[in-house]
């Protein structure tokens, strides 16, 4: 992570812009569907089209929804007003975004890692979106293209821009930090979060600034990035980019950049002098939105457990560290999880069979069959082994651990057979017993492998390996 | 015969919609030629719709309180399947897919739209000579404009083309036609009117409301169209006020101010300039006329009025270069192509917008400036604040106010067309209430020294038209 510098001698300074659509039914300030998928300019009507005459009415459902998100990231809720954004572009109906500006719904607040650090978040404030862009001929260029397409369904969907502090340090806290927060807004229902339908869009800043001085680099904006891989890719190219120039003798100069997957590099779209003037006004065919105390309240109140309180509870349950449940809270096991721990399985167990056998879901496994389980192996009925196999036919057909055990013919064995077995290899290969007896460590690990394997060969694997060792140990001992 | 008996006695079945809709249409026949107030008569329409609201009537329907009744229509309210052109080339030809919601209640109380009023090119002008489509003419006196930007409907009503029109007032483009073409015209509250459907100019100031012969009419017209819209955010959420119920009861006891700083005149170094003296004297024999009614009438003093003009030519030009920035060739209207979308936009905004629209676009561009936005919008925001609070002092001694509607009668075509400064100070008056989102209307009272009509102009504070109209009616009645 970040005590590992991707260039040596130098800190990498990020910090993400994260647009994600809101899921509520209908659009910003309209009742044409927010809907991904349509038939191109089927979910429109005279204000996502921004027929003149057309008026915005604010979407309700969207103001809750980002009050959550505020909620979520504790942020400030405060009372907020509406701007107007003002450029041209085709797929921007009224060529004007209605954003927020000076008074965002959502102040300062901050979001915690699975590790437990802190990224600070500057606001996160509620925009519609644009519409869709398709240039026909000259390889989808817009430059080189015959003609363009444009598709409305998407204009007027509302979309939450949640700002972060430049507080990360790599690629790794920036995917950390995006994963996270696409779990809390999938966790609270404001959004899919999903970034291959372009749901949730991150923007990135990135500055450099040689290891121990205080003052931040001059920064570019990154955009087009459309998974978690190319945000680390983007920022790490972006970084290297940034200190070459530097140590090279020249300047960075402030740009937005665009992302290319295919070349993997950041190629400049406009430099701060060609950046747009906005020219942000407040809305005057909007109200300013002033959400009560008694509504913050019930959105509150009506607030999922989220992540990190997942990942607490789990810990609090398992007596680990919170960063040990992240896998379990991500697979969203975390439930399963804390009740099997409940029913008496052991923890450790638990979490082992999470994170390595059940990467493909839970299937048909619920918690009470989960814990018996458990229980059968750390009582020694089963071997992790058979444990293995018998949860994955816990996932696919449920039902009760012991039936299918049996089924397999994971009869635990008796203890005297085991015995038994341990006397003839014993008698049967007396050089060994010696090197087990009178050898080193590393003697004595090799000859008990050797035992394990003979008891394990007649027993066809059934029996546990653990108590043959115990019982090499005691035949040693006695002897 | 008033526009309540016309409708009174169409709802009776005592007269057909449609002999009233061709007596107009017969009238705009024999004049419109010399006045040019439509864009858009609609001849065949308006005939079909008649003809559907009498078999109502005879099936015992009763189709509402303006059945039968011609109104015209702004080109900038859009109807449904109809040209509204906003009297731009850019939106020839557009057809919006939805009704205005006052078309919409217009429907609903039986009325039938007659046509399509020219106006000055997206409300933006004084006296309907920057309609891409030709100017309007004064029907008192053709060699006179009409006002703006509402000129169209103005004249229609002074013609005798339709007794009742709406139009949109964003400085004065309702009360200052009226005033010049001797007409009733009322700019309601900001927000008693749904502005759904109106395209817009100054959204923070545009209100639209009724032109009437009479005020009796404009009450009724104001009462079908006001009441709460929940597809404007800005619409009040209180039903439409009860006018006409008022009407009869006069001003007694009323405390009635008129605005020094609005009356001009050599002893008022406090006054804005260019007041005409026979406008004065008829605003001081309208006050007297009121006192005569029992209303205690003083001087009234609103300070930072002056200084509204000034401001309104910031807020409305900002606000109205981003509303009219999607006109862009791309979705609607006039396209003319380019290389790139960029030049697209370019050659249709270039050839689509006039030169008073393509004015104001880039002041208020400039005004929003990165560097300037403080310097410009933001102090004019202020100005703004003054005013409102400027009023709300004066309220607290005053029921209502009065001044001149305009500060001249009408005056001649092509006059000011080279002199803008010349054309914004005959709203000099009426931008006030626009900056506070009062409600103000023009009424009719004697002529000037030319002979042509002379507009009062009451004022009253928000959401009172009820005190508004009782005044308006006693003045009425006074008129010389």
């Amino acid at each position: 992570m970040s005590d590992q510098a991707l260039i040596p001698g130098w800190e990498v300074v990020i910090g993400l812009e994260v647009h994600a659509e809101l899921a509520t039914v209908t659009k910003m300030f309209s009742s044409a569907l927010n809907r991904f998928g349509g038939e191109p300019n089927t979910n429109i009507d005279p204000v996502s089209l921004g027929l003149p005459g057309s008026l915005p009415v604010l979407n309700e459902k969207a103001v809750e929804l980002a009050i959550r998100v505020g909620l979520a990231l504790e942020c400030v809720i405060q009372p907020s007003v509406f701007s107007r954004k003002n450029y041209f572009y085709p797929d921007m109906p009224k060529d004007f975004q209605i954003s927020q500006y000076d008074l965002p719904i959502n102040g300062v607040g901050s979001l915690e890692l699975p590790d437990g650090r802190r990224i600070g978040i500057e606001r996160a404030h509620l925009e519609e979106d644009t519409g869709k862009s398709t240039h026909v001929g000259g390889g989808g260029r817009i430059h080189e293209a015959g003609h363009s397409l444009i598709d409305y369904n998407r204009a007027g969907v509302p979309l939450i821009e949640i700002v972060s502090a430049p507080d990360m340090r790599c690629a790794e806290d920036a995917r950390a930090y995006v994963s996270e927060l696409r779990a809390i807004l999938v966790a609270i229902g404001a959004s899919d979060g999903k970034m291959e339908e372009g749901s949730m869009r991150v923007d990135c800043n990135v500055s450099v600034r040689r290891e121990g001085t205080a003052g931040l680099g001059t920064r570019c904006e990154v955009k087009n990035i459309n998974s978690l891989r190319s945000l680390g890719r983007a920022i790490e190219y972006e970084a290297r980019r940034q200190v070459d120039l530097i140590e090279s003798g020249d300047k960075v100069e402030q740009q937005t950049r665009h992302w290319n997957e295919d070349d993997g590099r950041t190629h400049k779209l406009r430099s701060k002098e060609e950046a747009y003037d906005y020219r942000y006004f407040p809305e005057p065919d909007l109200v300013p939105v002033e959400p009560s105390d008694e509504w913050i309240a019930e959105i509150r109140a009506a607030l999922p457990m989220l992540p990190r309180e997942r990942r607490r509870r789990l810990a609090d349950a398992a007596g680990v560290e919170p960063s040990d449940t992240a896998l379990t809270v991500e697979r969203g096991m975390d439930d399963l999880a804390v009740d099997a721990i409940a029913a008496g399985a052991d923890a450790a167990r638990v979490l082992v069979h999470i994170a390595n056998n059940l990467a493909d879901g839970v299937g048909k496994l619920t918690a009470a069959p989960f814990a018996a389980l458990v229980a059968m192996e750390t009582g020694g009925d089963l071997t992790a082994t058979q444990a293995k196999s018998v949860l994955a036919d816990l996932v696919a057909s449920g039902g009760d651990p012991a039936t299918h055990a049996s089924t397999h013919g994971f009869e635990a064995m008796d203890t005297s057979e085991l015995e038994a077995l341990v006397d003839r290899f014993i008698a049967e290969h007396p050089d060994d017993w010696a090197g087990f007896v009178g050898g080193d460590d590393k003697e004595r690990k090799k000859k008990a492998g050797f035992f394990v394997g003979q008891v394990m060969k007649a027993t066809r694997g059934q029996a546990d390996g653990r108590i043959v060792n115990e019982l090499l140990a005691r035949r040693s001992a006695e002897a | 015969m008033s526009v309540r008996s016309t409708a009174a006695a169409v709802r009776a079945g005592e007269r057909s919609a449609l002999s009233v809709v061709e007596e107009h249409l017969a009238a705009i026949d024999a004049h419109e030629d010399e006045i040019h107030a439509f864009n858009l008569v609609l001849a065949d329409e308006s005939l079909a719709r008649a003809e559907e609201l009498d078999r109502r009537i005879a099936d015992g329907g009763d189709p509402g309180p303006l059945a039968g009744v011609p109104v015209a229509l702004k080109d900038n309210l859009c109807t449904r399947g109809i040209d509204t052109t906003c009297g731009s080339r850019i939106l020839e030809g557009w057809r919006p897919p939805y009704d205005a919601t006052a078309v919409e209640r217009l429907a609903e109380a039986g009325a039938v739209v007659i046509g399509k009023t020219n106006c000055d090119e997206f409300a933006m002008g004084s006296s309907t000579e920057n309609s891409a489509f030709g100017p309007t003419l004064n029907p008192l006196d053709t060699s006179r404009v009409p006002g703006g930007s509402s000129g169209g409907s103005a004249a229609a009503v002074a013609a005798g083309f339709a007794p009742l029109a709406l139009g949109s007032d964003t400085g004065g483009s309702i009360r200052q036609p009226a005033a010049l073409c001797g007409t009733v015209g009322v700019k309601p509250t900001y927000g008693r009117v749904s502005r759904y459907g109106l395209v817009a100019f100054g959204s923070s100031l545009d209100q639209i409301g009724p032109f009437a012969a009479t005020v009796e009419d404009a009450a009724l017209l104001l009462e079908v169209i006001g009441g709460h819209d929940p597809r404007d955010s800005t619409s009040i959420p209180e039903a439409s006020p009860d006018l006409l119920g008022v009407l009869g009861q006069g001003v007694e006891g009323l405390r009635i101010g008129i605005i020094t700083e609005l009356m001009g005149g050599p002893d008022r170094a406090a006054s804005v300039e260019g007041i005409a003296d026979d406008v004065r004297a008829r605003v001081e024999q309208a006050a007297e006329a009121l006192a005569t009614a029992g209303a205690t009438v003083e001087h009234a003093s609103v300070p930072s009025t002056i200084y509204g003009l000034s401001a309104y030519y910031l807020i409305a030009p900002a606000e109205a270069s981003s509303n009219l920035a999607r006109f862009d060739g791309v979705r609607f209207g006039l396209r003319v192509d380019g290389d790139t979308a960029p030049e697209m936009n370019t050659a249709t905004r270039t050839a689509g917008f006039g030169d008073e629209v393509k004015r104001r676009i880039m002041l208020g561009t400039y005004a929003l400036s990165a560097g300037y936005y403080d310097a410009y919008y933001g102090r004019s925001q202020k100005v703004r604040t003054l005013i409102q609070r400027d009023f709300a002092r004066a309220y607290e001694t005053f029921d209502l106010l009065l001044s001149p509607t305009a500060p001249t009668t009408a005056f001649p075509v092509g006059e000011r067309t080279d002199d803008p400064m010349m054309m914004y100070l005959a709203d000099v008056c009426t931008i006030p209430s626009n900056l506070a989102g009062h409600p103000s209307m023009s009424v009719p009272f004697g002529t000037g020294d030319d002979g042509l009509p002379v507009g009062v102009q009451v004022l009253a504070p928000a959401l009172d038209e009820a005190t508004m109209f009782r005044a308006a009616a006693v003045l009425e009645g006074a008129a010389p």
